[in-house]
């Protein structure tokens, strides 16, 4: 299959590109990079307008939850949510039942994955079951594929437990993943603060997160290991990062979308759908995250996609699960809350969506240029569209973000020699 | 006259004049109790259901009681009889006894917000007799009835909380309701039982039990979990009683003049003695009959509520 993509700005930061062209592409690869390319028979040609084609996003934190909870997610559903959000490829979390702690596992989650627009990259837990108490074949799973480690949901558990994993995985070069919360202050369902207070609900202290993250940077300096902060929500925790990063440590961090555009003033209407772990935060916290992304010190935006069935979140909100789906709107977000409102550049929202998760996770970087995998996400920046839960191509509903009004789309792919282009395969 | 809303879910949005006509036609009521007959016609053919999801038998009765007196039919539903035990979801247990055709929900439950959850699931007229930490409208009504009976206008009155605010359903009530009828509202406890920034809620705190006597025309004495003792908040009981409880030398060194509530059951002995429990301070059994009072007129206002 041959294809010719008119009219695109190509933005490739890592080659410092940014230039109106078309773009031939033969079975999946780069052929040809000009102006003007004439349309021929043999060749799909596809006219694009105020589009910009970049280096495939990559979403580096969701959870798919197969096995074993696939009346919320599958590997389909969910990579179709990818696709249709803009990504080329995805990391997904390991707490799934059984656990990502074998290779046999992760063979099975990237078997059924084949085929795919999307890749799916496996991260496996750092401990047997996510239980703390012993590390699980880190080596075996990442020949087999997995390309980070995390005992995503909880921290891993105990001090020593962080350090072995730090050590451990030197030798492959993969990152520890870290959820961080110290479990001896968690057990509520928002932020502790004014609306907890008012609301009555039990509280998570900011400080649950901001302990573990300054534990697990120690123990980084000490053993000189790769650490990654997953789901940083909180100014101390920023300034935990920035302060590590200064020392020159080994250290990243990622936030979801959720936390640089929503505070905890949306819980005051027990919605289910703004509970979230960590929880949503003050406006002083989304402001340090926001200057936390300027500044380099978040290096990442990734969803914490988190799909729960209908039956489960509609439940009393102490009762009802963490978490949103977030794939579909993480793009909209990052450009209406980042970029629209003139935080961040076009390049550093490509850094962020695309190139830092790849570093951090030793992934090849798909440039775009001739001889290589042709792997694009097709930007509208200022598209305006409203969200639409029902169409949501995940198997589950569970966001607060439905009928919200976002400025800045991704229409669509191009990855494995297919191309997905405004919902559907062209 | 209605009141704005066809919920009781809580004081926090709770306009004044609402307040305000609740504790007018509660005192009508009181009358009502006062008299040979105590029953009246008034929610004939109409369906409350207590729904109690949560072990609460003052509650419990009080309401039932407001709801005989006022001749409505009254179905009891809690945990012990629930399906949401057989795994139920707690919507679909609601369909079921909404389907039953009621007309009013009273419901208890230990996480808050659920009664916010049931107005979005149901269409009955929801009244909140506690929802986990969060509010307790009823007995915070009860509370400012006796208070009033007793003192006169709340507005201008100091009223303190004293004990494990964190974890009351009955501070929060208090403090909105107090606050919107001009009251000035404190706390006094531990500061491991006093949630985080409650002084952005206008609250201001005492440290020493002392300086809130002093200070107050009214304590409202709250209870002390026996069972949450191990969860952490105080080492024992009786250092708490040492340093916190109401004794009557406290009393009558401080502020002989005080006023005293509790919203029971009482630990007798923790956070307040039997002296002052059964002495002249306290407002106690008022509370009880008042509390029916205010719950017949809860029941009243919604039950004719226009919608
Ligand atoms: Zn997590």
């Amino acid at each position: 299959m041959k294809y010719l993509l008119k009219n695109l700005q190509i933005i490739d930061p890592t080659l410092h590109i940014n230039q109106i062209s078309d773009i031939i592409i033969e079975n999946g690869i780069i052929k040809k990079i000009a102006e003007n390319i004439n349309p021929s028979d043999d060749v799909k040609t596809i006219e694009f307008e105020k589009t910009i084609c970049t280096l495939g996003f990559f979403d580096m934190h969701v959870h798919l939850r197969e096995p074993g909870y696939e009346q919320a997610e599958t590997i389909k559903t969910g990579s179709d949510a990818a696709a249709e959000g803009g990504f080329t490829a995805i990391a997904c979390m390991p707490n799934t039942n059984p656990t990502i702690d074998t290779s046999e596992v992760v063979e099975s989650i990237l078997k059924k994955s084949e085929n795919h627009i999307v890749n799916v990259f496996p991260i496996g837990a750092v401990t047997k079951g996510r239980k703390g108490e012993s590390l699980s074949p880190i080596y075996e799973m990442h020949e087999s594929g997995a390309v980070g480690f995390s005992d995503d949901g909880v921290a891993v558990k105990t001090a020593n437990m962080v350090k072995l994993a730090l050590e451990y995985s030197k030798l492959i070069g993969t990152p520890l993943i870290e959820h961080c919360e110290d479990e001896s202050l968690f057990g509520g369902s928002i932020n502790e603060g004014t609306i907890s207070t008012e609301l009555g609900l039990p509280p998570i202290p900011s400080v649950a997160e901001e302990l573990t993250i300054a534990r697990d940077i120690l123990l980084a300096q000490y053993t000189q290991g790769k650490l990654h902060i997953a789901h940083i929500s909180t100014k101390n925790s920023v300034d935990l990062v920035r302060n590590a990063k200064a020392k020159g440590l080994n250290v990243t961090a990622e936030v979801t979308p959720h936390h640089f555009s929503l505070t905890e003033n949306s819980l005051r209407s027990y919605d289910t759908n703004y509970k979230m772990n960590p929880p949503l935060r003050t406006e002083e916290d989304v402001e340090a995250i926001i200057e936390g992304l300027i500044d380099g010190t978040i290096d990442v935006i990734a969803s914490d996609h988190a799909p729960h069935a209908q039956e489960d979140k509609e439940v009393e909100f102490v009762q009802a699960p963490n978490g949103i789906i977030g794939l579909e709107t993480e793009v909209g977000l990052a450009l209406s809350e980042l970029y629209n409102k003139k935080k961040l550049s076009i390049e550093q929202i490509i850094e962020k969506l695309a190139i830092n998760p790849r570093q951090i996770l030793n992934i090849e970087i798909p440039q775009i240029k001739i001889g290589n995998k042709a792997e694009f996400t097709f930007l509208i920046p200022d598209k305006i569209w409203a969200v639409n839960l029902s169409q949501s191509k995940s198997k589950s509903k569970n966001s607060p973000f439905d009928k919200k009004l976002l400025t800045g789309k991704a229409i669509g792919i191009f990855n494995n020699s297919k191309l997905y282009l405004n919902g559907e395969y062209v | 006259m209605s009141l704005s809303s066809k919920h009781l879910l809580g004081l926090r949005n709770t306009p004044r004049e609402d307040i305000e006509l609740i504790i007018d036609t509660a005192k009508t009521f009181r009358e009502v109790l006062e008299r040979p007959i105590k029953k009246v016609p008034t929610l004939t053919g109409k369906t409350v259901v207590n729904l109690f999801f949560e072990n609460s038998t003052r509650t419990r009765i009080s309401f039932e009681l407001a709801q005989k007196r006022l001749s409505a039919d009254t179905i009891n539903f809690s945990t012990s009889t629930s399906s949401t035990k057989k795994g139920e979801t707690f919507k679909d247990t609601i369909k079921n006894i909404e389907a039953m055709k009621i007309d009013m929900i009273v419901v208890r439950h230990q996480s808050a917000g659920v009664p916010d959850f049931l107005t979005r699931i149901s269409n009955a007229n929801i009244i909140n007799a506690g929802d986990g930490r969060h509010e307790h409208p009823t007995q915070a009504l009860l509370d400012f009835f006796s208070i009033e009976e007793k003192l006169g206008k709340l507005s201008g009155k100091n009223v303190c909380i004293v004990g494990d605010v964190s974890h009351s359903r009955v501070a929060l009530s208090n403090i909105f309701g107090l606050q919107t009828l001009g009251a000035n509202v404190s706390v006094c406890g531990p500061a491991t039982m006093i949630p985080r920034n409650i002084e952005k809620l206008g609250v201001k705190i005492y440290q020493k039990v002392e300086d809130a006597i002093r200070r107050n025309d009214v304590l409202n004495v709250l209870r002390i979990q026996l069972e949450r003792e191990a969860g952490g908040g105080i080492p024992n009981v009786n250092e708490y009683h040492k340093y916190f409880g109401i004794t009557s030398e406290r009393l009558e060194k401080y502020n002989p003049e005080i006023v005293i509530l509790h919203p029971g059951p009482i630990n007798r002995g923790v956070e307040i003695t039997s002296e002052v429990a059964d002495g002249p301070y306290q407002l106690i059994l008022e509370q009880v009959t008042n509390g029916v009072a205010i719950r017949m007129a809860i029941l009243y206002l919604l039950g004719t509520h226009p919608n």
